[in-house]
């Protein structure tokens, strides 16, 4: 009999599964894209399975808020996306195919030969709080990684200019009917 | 033994507890079955809610504007939503041809989803809490945004171009005012120490944080506003503005469900500034009996639904531009020295003992004659620059 957690992790599971094929294999860019906000909510769900609450919430506002409403505007703003229906194969898909196949089987055959994890979600080293603590902590701490923190305020620092500079009208004087 | 007062929610799930055991199922199933109980009568309770919230609405914008109001269905015009509602479910759905169906039915359930969602943290009482997580004010975050995307499959698959702009400008306008919003938010979480909100509303207890941080109340105030679409940043569904916005291509019960949502999310950005802000359900004797709590949570979500309802009756539709300038030159910079000024506060009030009521008072006051001054500033130079002619900023 399956306790309650292995059925929730299962359900979650496929759930993820069946979204992320359906993403790539719909035709409609617009569906492929909440097929994407449906895997990422499973992620959710399967982080709030190993007791990473904060991580789980942070999944949802990061990915779903930020990054699948980026895609999906991104979507919107291509001429002709929201009707466009691509077609998913082209002529040499049995290469694909075969291609897949051997990386999942020899996929499984790495994964049989690991010793079997155990069902229940392991043990956390402390307690969440003092593992959220601990994260904060770690962010900001000289020895550990206030290097890659604060390269990647830089990189979006980078990427927030770039955008502005992209998206700025022509240079004034030229166009008087340009809006500043 | 649970005593009914001090804890009603948990004599009730007790009660029900030992009747499914003693019915033969297995006991973690009953925890699952409770907790499903327990999410639905909240969702009920909440949308149930929404009835009295655009009845009392109606009548209080009325009186804005020196007319009565509903008055005719029921003991002064209450049963006028029932009567609404009814028409609105009997209307035939209109599907637009070349809509997208998916996203066109998805949207409604996905904004109305994020609205009653947001209830699933928020503090009732000291013992009653639908959800006690330690993330609290990021789940808010996180499930806030969420209707925005509901908004922007609406506006896209509506084969519509007034949509389209309209759920533009609606995403525009919910992603940047987002941003004061959770910079005004971490302060709280900064004054409590912890994001859940259960503790944020107990560190409120001596005094409560609009007190200790008016400006960022105000900050996430105004930006809620902004957040839900409510006048005086109603020109995203104002009939003269964009004919509607997002929702113009919604009939039947499915406006219906967008209409409940934008009320529900302005009671709801009540709620959540009266518990972030003003001390949520504490209140004198609320240790006593901590049922009390949920009347105090109630009084002062009532009262902040009654500002914002003040609000819309009394200010003017602001422009997208001059939103997208309020949010970006004024309110961000705001925010954000506010949230630094905070937090230089509260560790100098620990590390030199001050009291920490007029560390954080001083605090603002430095932040309000420093806005007033760059305000000054501004007007000056925007005066010159008037006079002398050239174009107008």
């Amino acid at each position: 009999m399956l306790s309650l957690l292995q059925i929730a992790f299962l359900v979650a599971a496929f759930l993820t599964i069946v979204s992320a094929i359906m993403v790539v294999t719909t035709p409609s860019m617009v569906h492929a894209a909440l097929w994407l906000i449906l895997t990422l909510a499973g992620v959710a769900v399967l982080f709030l399975l190993l007791n990473a609450g904060f991580l789980a919430v942070v999944q949802i506002a990061v990915y779903i808020d930020a990054i699948a409403i980026m895609i999906i505007i991104v979507v919107m703003l291509t001429k002709g996306a929201t009707r466009q229906r691509i077609r998913q194969v082209n002529k040499t898909w049995w290469g694909g195919a075969i291609a897949a196949l051997i990386l999942f089987a020899g996929l499984i055959a790495l994964f049989t030969q690991t010793p079997a994890l155990a069902v229940n979600a392991p043990a956390l080293a402390m307690s969440q709080e003092a593992l959220l603590e601990d994260l904060g902590m770690a962010l900001v701490d000289v020895n550990r990684y206030i290097i890659p923190f604060e390269v990647a305020s830089v990189l979006l620092l980078a990427a927030l200019i770039g955008s502005i500079m992209v998206a700025r009208p022509l240079v004034r004087g030229k166009d008087e009917e340009v809006e500043a | 033994m649970i005593d009914v007062l001090k804890d009603p929610i948990a004599w009730i799930g007790d009660l029900l507890r030992t009747w499914l055991i003693g019915l033969g199922l297995l006991p973690e199933f009953v925890t699952f079955l409770l907790q499903l109980l327990s999410a639905v009568i909240i969702a009920t309770a909440v949308l149930l809610l929404t009835f009295l919230l655009i009845w009392a609405e109606r009548k209080i914008v009325a009186r804005f504007q020196d007319r009565v109001g509903p008055n005719r269905v029921g003991p002064f015009g209450v049963f006028q939503t029932v009567a609404d509602l009814l028409k609105l479910v009997t209307k035939e759905l209109i599907t637009p041809t070349g809509a997208d169906l998916v996203p066109y039915n998805l949207a409604p359930l996905i904004t109305v989803m994020s609205v009653v969602g947001l209830w699933a943290v928020m503090p009732l009482a000291p013992t009653v809490l639908p959800a006690d997580i330690n993330v609290g004010v990021l789940y808010i975050i996180s499930i806030g945004a969420i209707g925005m995307l509901g908004i922007l499959l609406a506006g896209m698959s509506s084969n519509n171009k007034y949509a389209l702009l309209g759920a533009f400008r609606t995403v525009a306008l919910m992603v940047s005012y987002a941003v004061p919003m959770v910079l005004a938010l971490l302060v709280p979480v900064l004054l409590s120490g912890s994001m859940g909100m259960q503790a944020i509303v107990e560190g409120q207890r001596p005094i409560p944080f609009f007190v200790l941080a008016p400006i960022a109340a105000l900050i996430f105030f105004i930006s809620s506003l902004a957040e839900v679409g409510r006048a005086p940043f109603d020109l995203l569904e104002a009939d003269s503005e964009i004919v509607a916005g997002y929702n113009i291509e919604y009939s039947g019960l499915k406006f219906g469900m967008f209409f409940v949502a934008e009320f529900l999310h302005a009671f709801t950005i009540s709620a959540l500034t009266a518990t972030l802000f003003l001390g949520g359900w504490s209140g004198p004797w609320v240790d006593l009996y901590p049922v009390l709590g949920m009347l105090y949570f109630i009084i002062k979500s009532s009262i902040v639904y009654f500002v914002v309802i003040w609000i819309r009756g009394s200010f003017p539709r602001i422009r997208i531009d001059q939103m997208n300038a309020l949010n970006w030159k004024f309110i961000t910079p705001v925010a954000l020295f506010g949230l630094v000024f905070t937090a230089v506060a509260e560790k100098l009030a620990v590390e030199l003992g001050l009291s920490r009521l007029l560390t954080h008072v001083g605090a603002n006051a430095l932040l309000i004659i420093l806005t007033l001054l760059a305000l000054g500033i501004y007007a000056r130079s925007a005066r010159t620059k008037f006079e002398s002619g050239t174009k107008a900023g």
